[in-house]
């Protein structure tokens, strides 16, 4: 450094040495350009500024505040805070006003539309698809064909409370036996119920099936929730059996599987998981997919 | 100027030059890593977080042996956008009971912290099968051996044992029944159903992979993905006293 050198100067370059010798080979002092100490410095100073100002050291029982008071904790609260002023307005009109009303309304279906497609997409998309489309065991939610009702008010229970929902006492429950596990019906038995149901839909049935038995098997098994003729019960969230819209699947394999374990889907609650107007942007969204009554 | 000249001795030497180093390095780890383990306001009191169950337990484990932390991270940071994604910013107290934690440090899929109860269990099932066979887009791999894989119970209580050696708070009575307690949360109807509620309040009993014959990975893991960021008592939690 500085003060320890030689003012030994090496020869070919006019450059000072550092006094270091190797093998004859002496090094030249190069110091640090004097710009960069300058700002190396300057950041050591600026850092005493920023313990001042900001949280920075442990103490025996905390840490120091800073003088700022910054805390991420408290900023990302008054971000949000900002962002719910921001959107009270519009959000005041849509937790305020009826379902329906928001509908009749122009204004407020854009925003609801608006606000619902953005929370679709995170939280409906990865079940029911993008558009809405659903697959095998995630109902279409275009069509106009409702498991448990496709009014703005069912659709808006739905979405709050689930289906089958672990952690919502207001979930909406009914199970389907499992005819063939449970032992209530026989393998032939259950055959016969799949090609009736297949009828029932306006689909070509198997040899071997019989009208009388399929009918009579259907009757006293099925009719209690599915109806007489098959067309379901929104109450219980039975499915409209006479419709070509199966949800898993309407090959005879399919609805003998179907029959025989059973069938029951699960959607959760969201409640407790979204605010009351995303719940409700949502309930207009989906009630606009195409489908809603 | 003689301080720059016993310099000198550490570049000279370097033993010393390595004690020096460590030395100065321990300085800063005293001063930034060890005041978190004695400050109490390190982790926040909230209601709710318990240890894991064994079954979940054993989840967090399939987690850790697939690599799951290299593409999610458990850690919702106090951003706006994260907070209107996510939900609630996670808590230190959310992974106390976690040795290690699983906060991850890259999002290739998306964050994990609160993903309990947001699908269903088929829904997780079908995903770790084939992600894409239900998001087109995705590019997680698949991981159909889960489901087909029995879990592997026999040390459960052992890994109960090990994390209370990290100071996880299991009793003595969980660790006894951690055989049976991990059976238990897959069967509502089972015997030991009701000791396992007591012993993990608000634990979720149902079978998780829709094949009540056989525990497997996909079980486990399943019921370590539903509990995921639902311990925590929000209601109860006070946000101002907790500012960082």
């Amino acid at each position: 450094m500085a003060g320890h050198n030689t003012e030994e100067r090496d020869a070919l370059t006019g450059r000072t040495t550092t006094g270091h010798e190797w093998d004859g080979i002496k090094e030249l002092n190069t110091p640090l350009p004097r710009w960069w100490l300058n700002i190396f410095y300057a950041t050591i100073i600026w850092s005493i500024g920023y313990f001042i100002a900001y949280p920075a050291w442990p103490t025996i029982s905390g840490y120091t505040q800073g003088v700022l008071g910054y805390s991420s904790r408290a900023e990302v609260q008054v971000e949000l805070d900002a962002l719910k002023t921001k959107r009270s307005a519009q959000a005041a009109d849509l937790a305020k006003v009826e379902l329906a009303a928001i509908k009749a309304d122009p204004k407020l279906l854009s925003l609801a539309l608006a606000q619902g497609r953005a929370a679709f997409g995170d939280n409906c998309a990865p079940c029911h698809g993008l558009g809405g489309a659903g697959s095998k065991g995630y109902p279409n939610l275009n069509d106009d064909e409702w498991l448990w009702g496709g009014s703005l008010e069912e659709i808006h229970t739905t979405l709050k409370h689930g289906i089958r929902s672990s952690n919502d006492s207001d979930t909406r429950v009914s199970a389907m036996p499992a005819f063939g596990r449970d032992g209530l019906l026989k393998k032939e038995e259950i055959r016969q119920v799949a090609n009736h149901v297949r009828v029932l839909a306006g689909q070509a049935s198997e040899a071997g099936y019989d009208k009388a038995v399929g009918g009579k098997l259907f009757a006293d098994n099925c009719a209690a929730c599915h109806g007489d003729a098959g067309k379901g019960n929104k109450e219980l969230g039975a499915p409209n059996l006479t419709d070509a819209i199966t949800l898993y699947g309407n090959t005879v394999e399919d609805l003998v599987e179907t029959i025989a374990n059973s069938r029951a889907g699960m959607m959760p609650a969201w409640a407790h998981r979204l605010d009351p107007v995303t719940v409700k942007a949502l309930t207009i969204y989906v009630h606009n997919l195409g489908g809603g009554k | 100027m003689s301080l720059w000249k016993k310099h000198a001795i550490f570049e000279k030497n370097s033993i010393l030059l390595s004690l020096g180093v460590i030395v100065v390095i321990s300085i800063g780890g005293l001063v930034e890593i060890a005041p978190l383990f004695y400050l109490r306001s390190t982790i926040e009191q909230v209601k709710g977080v318990r240890p894991y169950t064994p079954l979940e337990l054993a989840g967090r484990h399939i987690y850790i042996r697939e690599g799951c932390y290299n593409c999610h991270s458990q850690m919702v940071r106090p951003l706006r956008d994260e907070v209107e994604r996510y939900g609630h910013y996670s808590l230190a107290a959310e992974s106390m009971f976690d040795k290690p934690f699983q906060w991850g440090s890259k999002r290739t899929g998306p964050d994990l912290a609160r993903v309990g109860g947001k699908y269903s269990d088929e829904w997780q099932l079908q995903h770790l099968v084939n992600p894409r066979a239900l998001v087109p887009q995705s590019i997680m791999p698949g991981y159909p051996y889960l489901a087909k894989t029995e879990l592997d119970t026999a040390d459960i209580a052992g890994h109960l044992k090990a994390n209370r050696l990290g100071g996880v708070p299991y009793s003595d009575e969980m660790i006894a029944n951690a055989g049976a307690d991990l059976k238990a949360q897959l069967n509502p109807d089972d015997a030991g159903a009701a000791g396992l509620e007591k012993r993990y309040p608000k634990v979720q009993i149902r079978d998780f992979d829709g094949n009540p014959q056989k525990i497997t990975e996909a079980d486990a893991l399943i019921a370590y993905l539903q509990v995921l960021g639902t311990m925590v008592d929000f209601k109860g939690y006070d946000a101002k006293a907790n500012y960082r």
